[in-house]
């Protein structure tokens, strides 16, 4: 089983759209963020399903993280 | 004189005369310039009761006291006037190079008054002012008025004109300049069109005279770093423009979808910023003295121009079902030619397309492509209808409200106040909604865009779906985007800057002592007067509300499912935070405070 990793903007340079990694136990939004050697601070907003996630929270079977670096519009 | 001009030139159409006032200096410092001095000066010489579209509704065009100054992002104006699709207040705000341009020509203000009885356009060039026929060019694009405009008027002349869209008096037309920017909302052309006025002209060499110039440079230098530094407004907006929003707003499971009837597009990814900038972007283009550059200039087969923006990749994609980013490209074309505001215009055709699905509107009444939702062929040939009245399109540019009331079911409109709502779905955002129902020119993003702390973590993250202290941030959010857009700057400066920054600029450029505090204090003045006009026009605080749809049914599916708003319970802290009555009526005690008793005993 796959936790899909959505990637946006200019987080995806060199790395792509969706990044799959494996589930295993204890596995974090944090661990993920180092894999894809993304600095925290570039990071603005991280969604678990679609939420306000947390870097800690070990990931689930179903679960896929969306993660953005600073945007905004209008 | 330093910021202002202290001039306003007051055009009088049906006799073809003009003057020159001075301006109100005591009223600019009150209520800033832009929409605030915009608004009081309407309120002083309008009925609120007026006709919007007869001659005894008037035109404002205001800049801020900053507009044209060497600030960032000084280079807005503010068209004022009673808007034809709301009854509201009407108060549009567009970028580009015009406003600049008419500071440098040497007015704060331009007051039309009446109507021609012939076609004109008016030319105003270092202080001359001409009103000139516009029979050759009555009826023409927007792209070929301003070629032929800037031909007439020589090198370096601005242009703002409408397009057929305003002279056929859509309550969706928009105000263009520079080609492609747009005051676009609340149909401010079709004002335009009905005092048979195609454009205005401006060119200039006079400066805006800066009081501190020393202190200008350093405030200068330090809210251009915020601005560089700053992950948005450095980054994200430069790279992507403002269509980087559609993936962050689609993942959130709030990118209206089908006329609002779902939250989530699976196709999202289609018409996203990033697609955008892979697929179709040209160029990026800048505003007058903009570090930021949000601006897209794209191409698709035989058709370029600038944009699309988010909010318009929205309105002609997802909400109508559409993922063809090259035909959403084509349609926003043709927004821009036609002089028409793409969010109305999109959520407009958005509306028609639920209420052929659902059998009100039937074929025999169209006579083109059908109305279906994700009909990408229909979003530009119905586009082009709308800005010429043809067929079909007559019905479509009374907008959504009035489409949706001739089949009976005004409630299939996405709307406040008759206006419609942009491309965030409040049922998923209830601080965001709170803004939408109590905006007072109707459904709009711009006047508090609580989409920042509560999607984008600006300036912290609130949870989205959270009630506690989101009137407090409504409030503060539309005050503070008040003054704002009184100064003369963009919006987009506020995701790096902050209230004690603009009163630092403002100080430096006027001479005034402003601190943060006046800021919000400006701004909720300016919020109280738009609210008071809106009472006496006659739109009851009962119209500070959403569509049923958002109220009564939960979102079916996406991150957001299950949510409907709960503005119920919204209402009565926002309203006891403003200082109005339950019902939402200001109190004379609150207009005492703000000073706002003692300007309207004078007027």
């Amino acid at each position: 089983m796959n936790v899909e990793v959505r990637l946006f903007a200019t987080l995806r340079e060199g790395r792509g759209k969706k990044v799959y990694f494996q589930l295993k136990a204890g596995l974090t939004p944090r661990i993920i963020i180092k894999e894809l050697n993304i600095q925290e601070e570039d990071i603005a907003i991280l969604l678990i399903n679609g939420r306000d996630g947390d870097f800690d929270r070990p990931l689930m079977e179903g679960d896929y993280l969306s993660i953005f670096p600073p945007v905004g519009g209008g | 004189m330093f910021g202002y001009k202290g001039k306003v030139l007051r055009v009088n159409l049906k006799d073809r005369t003009y003057k020159v006032e001075d301006l109100n200096l005591h009223m600019a410092k009150k209520y800033i310039g832009g929409r605030g001095l915009g608004t009081k000066m309407f309120m002083d010489e309008v009925d609120p009761k007026v006709d919007a579209l007869s001659p005894e509704n008037k035109l404002l065009v205001v800049t801020g006291p900053l507009t044209g100054s060497p600030t960032p992002t000084g280079g807005r104006y503010m068209v004022v006037t009673k808007s034809p699709l709301t009854g509201t207040i009407a108060s549009s705000n567009s970028g580009g190079f015009w406003g600049a341009q008419l500071k440098f020509a040497g007015y704060d203000v331009i007051v039309v008054e009446e109507k021609a009885d012939k076609p004109v356009y008016i030319s105003i060039v270092d202080g001359v002012v001409e009103i000139r026929d516009a029979s050759h060019i009555w009826g023409k694009v927007v792209s070929e008025t301003t070629d032929v405009l800037e031909k007439e008027c020589g090198e370096k002349s601005k242009v703002m004109t409408i397009g057929p869209a305003g002279e056929k008096l859509s309550r969706l037309a928009a105000i263009m300049n520079d080609k492609d920017r747009a005051a676009g909302r609340s149909g401010v052309g079709a004002v335009m069109g009905s005092k048979n006025l195609k454009a205005i002209v401006v060119k200039g060499s006079s400066k805006v005279e800066v009081k501190d110039p020393d202190g200008l440079k350093k405030v200068f230098s330090e809210s251009l770093k915020k601005i560089r530094e700053n992950g948005v407004t450095g980054q994200g907006l430069p790279t992507y423009g403002t269509a980087v929003l559609v993936n962050i707003i689609n993942e959130n499971g709030v990118l209206p979808t089908n006329n609002f009837q779902k939250s989530y597009d699976d196709k999202a990814e289609a018409i996203s910023g990033e697609t955008l900038a892979e697929k179709y972007l040209v160029k990026k283009e800048a505003c007058y003295r903009c570090p930021i550059a949000c601006g897209r200039y794209c191409k698709v087969d035989d058709i370029e121009g600038g944009g699309p923006e988010y909010e318009t990749i929205w309105a002609y994609g997802s909400d109508c079902g559409v993922s063809n980013l090259g035909n959403i490209i084509k349609a926003n074309y043709w927004c821009n030619e036609m002089g028409l505001d793409t969010i109305s215009a999109g959520v407009t055709v958005a509306t028609a397309m639920e209420l052929y699905e659902k059998g009100y509107i039937r074929d025999e009444e169209i006579d083109g492509t059908p109305l279906k939702f994700g009909n990408d062929e229909a979003v530009i040939e119905w586009t082009k209808k709308m800005g010429l009245r043809e067929g079909f399109g007559d019905k479509l540019a009374e907008g959504s409200y009035r489409l949706a009331e001739m089949y009976g079911v005004p409630e299939l409109s996405m709307s406040v106040k008759k206006q419609e709502i942009p491309a965030y779905d409040p049922r998923g955002i209830q601080g965001h909604g709170l803004q939408y129902a109590t905006s007072n020119r109707g459904g709009c993003h711009v006047r508090g865009y609580l989409i920042s702390p509560e999607i984008l973590g600006l300036p912290e993250k609130l949870d989205r779906f959270k009630l506690d202290g989101k009137a407090t941030w409504a409030k503060a959010f539309q005050d503070l985007t008040a003054a704002i857009d009184s100064l003369g700057l963009c919006l987009f400066t506020s995701f790096a800057l902050g209230a004690g920054d603009y009163a630092s600029l403002i100080n430096a450029v006027c001479g005034t002592d402003h601190t943060a505090d006046s800021i919000f204090e400006a701004g909720e003045r300016i919020w109280n007067i738009e609210k008071l006009f809106n009472l006496e026009s006659g739109v009851a605080p009962s119209e500070d509300k959403l569509p049923k749809r958002l109220l009564e049914e939960p979102i079916p599916e996406g991150p957001s499912k299950g949510w409907v708003h709960k503005l119920s319970d919204l209402l009565p802290e926002y309203y006891e935070l403003r200082g109005w009555s339950k019902e939402g009526i200001p109190t004379d005690e609150r207009l005492e405070k703000l000073g706002i008793s003692e300007d309207m005993a004078k007027a």
